[in-house]
């Protein structure tokens, strides 16, 4: 890795994403396992507020324990409006305009089973993540002067507030959620959906969109940005002494990892057709803590291995009745002999492990 | 609203708050003696009321409730020394996860050991048939044992910290730590001592509180969010502020029913802990009140 360039040196891993990726899938499929694919999909969309999370967390400091509320408010977003049953017949002159322009799309209503109008996923989408960004950024302006405790329990706060209002509001299907979200359909036959031919290339779009959200974060942390959040990360009060806006940079970084985990929560909406509320639980959001701070906190790859194979194996059901219980002794563990990361730790171990026989052959 | 529509309001209000209030106590006995949020706080109160529940068929009620009491401070000091006592000045984001991590573990704990029903204690005097009339609104008695089992801790409390010489010595720790131990006073067996309060008075509070409320295993973390909203619209650090400010939720709480649908009462509360947290976070009465700590920060 010493030949290569230092600018091309931070891509280096990124690569390595792209082929594991690859590899991982060509192995399933050649075992006939592609049912695995399912869950790594899976394991990629919620992975994205794991990335979002730890730009947030590891990079700046910030401690968030409501980020599942950003998740659901992006898939409940997308799905409320791609659900819409506006009847068809006796549908107004714009509601037909804004048809032929493709941003309304046809569906069955399900209760009638009459034409109905709702809109189309590709309209959808950036009205999902721009609510997710307003959301941030109006709860963030006031919450991120919090530090500390005062942060956790008030992040804590806004996802509880989240997921009660999911549960109470009508439109959004109380306890049920809501189901029945069409595929999003994108270029040249592509879709997110759960259909099951379409397993590769969905396992491949999920993948591709956690391979850009890393390209972008390696980036925004190789830059002035970047160094400007680790600042406020080591100490706010000389950041902005240094003549950082700490306030401005928090409030960005906070509006980024919400975009990306509300982009997160579009690809779960539309991948599994369905959404509930459960996705803004209070235990979800911590467990997204739990996997950045099992990553290494600051560490991206990091944060990324250990998401999506826990994600992965959570939704297979491994951990049985005790899949909560598995991400709070997680949590517990990392910070009791780990607080720099789990793959950290074990890398240490290993070169401990592997240097010491060395030493004491070649005796200085 | 009639009158006695509002002090039914009024009186679940206080209700809800007292237990608020309990809760809120806890963070700030941990909070003085040691800087820790103890996110497991809300804990205590379900473990406590299941505990007692598991108990309360094989003895008499009285002793189903002491035996919890003691069992969950129990479980208070061994989380702090298993998990936090020997920590080196570790960093307070570290402690957050840590804390809530303990929170997920003991109700997930909770979880196989009982399982998801909800349970009750009997009822400490009478049964939930039996009222009381207040002005004309009916209250059960129960709702009397939690006002008295509040007011008791509270004032235990108070003669604990200002009359024995171990509540002196934690004052003392909680003031200036460094110097209490030049004092010869041991530190760290004062903070575990502080995780054992909390614990203990949070069962008790749990127990007195599970005919009305119910218990199930996972009541902690609601609890522990609207307790900190106590303790934090209290000042964080004052045990008398935190009762007021718990009262103040609870009632808000109550009223809130009247006017939106019930699905958002927490959302009501929740509200006021963000509002708090962003306009006030020094608390309601700071300046005025006497705090744990001695003095304001």
């Amino acid at each position: 890795m010493r030949a290569l360039p230092p600018g091309l040196r931070r891509y280096a891993a990124l690569a390595g994403l792209c082929a594991a990726v690859v590899l991982v899938q060509v192995l399933l499929s050649a075992l006939h396992a592609e049912q695995y694919l399912v869950q790594l999909t899976m394991a990629a969309w919620y992975s994205l507020v794991a990335v979002g999370l730890c730009l947030l967390m590891g990079h700046t400091g910030q401690v968030s324990m409501g980020h599942g509320g950003f998740l659901a408010i992006g898939g409940y977003a997308s799905a409320v409006l791609t659900t819409l049953a506006i009847p068809a017949a006796g549908a107004s002159g714009t509601a037909l305009l804004l048809r032929s322009l493709g941003i309304l799309a046809a569906r069955q209503d399900p209760a009638t089973g009459a034409d109905a109008l709702a809109v189309a996923p590709w309209a959808a989408f950036p009205c999902a993540l721009l609510l997710a960004a307003a959301v941030a950024f109006l709860v963030g302006i006031p919450v991120l002067r919090l530090k500390g405790h005062y942060l956790a329990m008030a992040t804590l706060a806004f996802g509880f507030i989240v997921s009660r209002l999911l549960l109470g509001l009508k439109f959004c299907g109380e306890a049920d959620g809501i189901s029945g979200i069409p595929a999003f359909r994108l270029f040249a036959g592509l879709a997110v959906s759960g259909k099951k031919a379409l397993r590769v290339p969905n396992y491949y779009e999920a993948w591709a969109v956690v391979a850009l959200a890393c390209f972008l974060s390696v980036n925004l942390m190789g830059s002035r940005t970047g160094r400007a959040l680790r600042a406020i990360h080591g100490d706010e009060e000389a950041a902005a002494a240094m003549g950082i806006d700490t306030a401005r940079a928090k409030l960005s970084v906070f509006v980024l990892s919400a975009v990306l985990s509300a982009l997160g929560g579009v690809g779960i909406a539309h991948f599994g057709g369905g959404i509930g509320p459960g996705e803004a639980a209070v235990l979800k959001s911590v467990r997204y803590v739990a996997l950045v701070a099992a990553g290494g906190m600051g560490s991206l790859w990091g944060t990324l291995a250990v998401s999506s194979v826990l994600t992965f194996l959570s939704l297979r059901g491994v951990f049985g009745l005790y899949d909560d219980a598995v991400f709070g002794a997680i949590l517990v563990a990392a910070m009791l002999f780990a607080p720099e990361g789990v793959p950290r730790a074990l890398a240490g171990g290993a070169r401990r492990a592997a240097s010491l026989p060395r030493g004491r052959g070649r005796p200085a | 609203m009639d009158p006695v529509q509002v002090l039914q309001y009024i009186l679940s209000g206080i209700t809800s708050g007292a237990v608020y209030a309990v809760v809120g106590i806890g963070f700030d006995i941990v909070y003085s003696a040691t800087g820790i949020i103890n996110f497991a706080q809300g804990d205590f109160l379900m473990l406590g009321g299941m505990i007692a529940v598991s108990l309360a068929p094989h003895m008499p009620l009285s002793l189903a409730v002491f035996c919890a009491v003691a069992a969950t401070g129990c479980v208070g000091v061994l989380l702090h020394v298993v998990f936090i006592r020997w920590l080196r000045s570790p960093a307070v984001l570290r402690l957050i996860i840590l804390t809530i991590g303990l929170s997920i573990l003991l109700r997930e704990a909770a979880l196989h050991v009982w399982d998801e029903k909800v349970r009750a204690l009997p009822f400490f005097s009478g049964d939930e048939t039996s009222s009381l009339a207040v002005l004309g609104a009916r209250v059960s008695p129960q709702v009397l044992w939690v006002l008295a089992v509040a007011a008791l801790i509270v004032a235990g409390l108070g003669l604990f910290f200002r009359l024995t010489l171990t509540g002196k010595a934690m004052r003392a720790c909680a003031s200036n730590a460094s110097a209490a131990r030049l004092c010869g006073v041991d530190a760290s067996a004062l903070v575990t001592l502080s995780f054992f309060l909390s614990a203990a008075l949070g069962a008790l509070a749990g127990c007195a509180v599970s005919p009305i409320t119910q218990t199930s295993y996972d009541m902690g973390t609601p609890l522990a969010v609207k307790g900190f909203t106590c303790a934090v619209l209290g000042g964080l650090g004052s045990p008398t502020a935190a009762v007021a400010a718990g009262l103040l939720v609870g009632l808000v709480e109550s009223f809130s029913v009247s006017v939106l649908p019930l699905a958002f009462k927490d959302v009501a509360s929740l509200c006021i802990l963000l509002a708090i947290l962003v306009l006030r976070p020094q608390g309601l009465f700071a300046g005025g009140s006497r705090s744990l700590k001695g003095g304001n920060r």
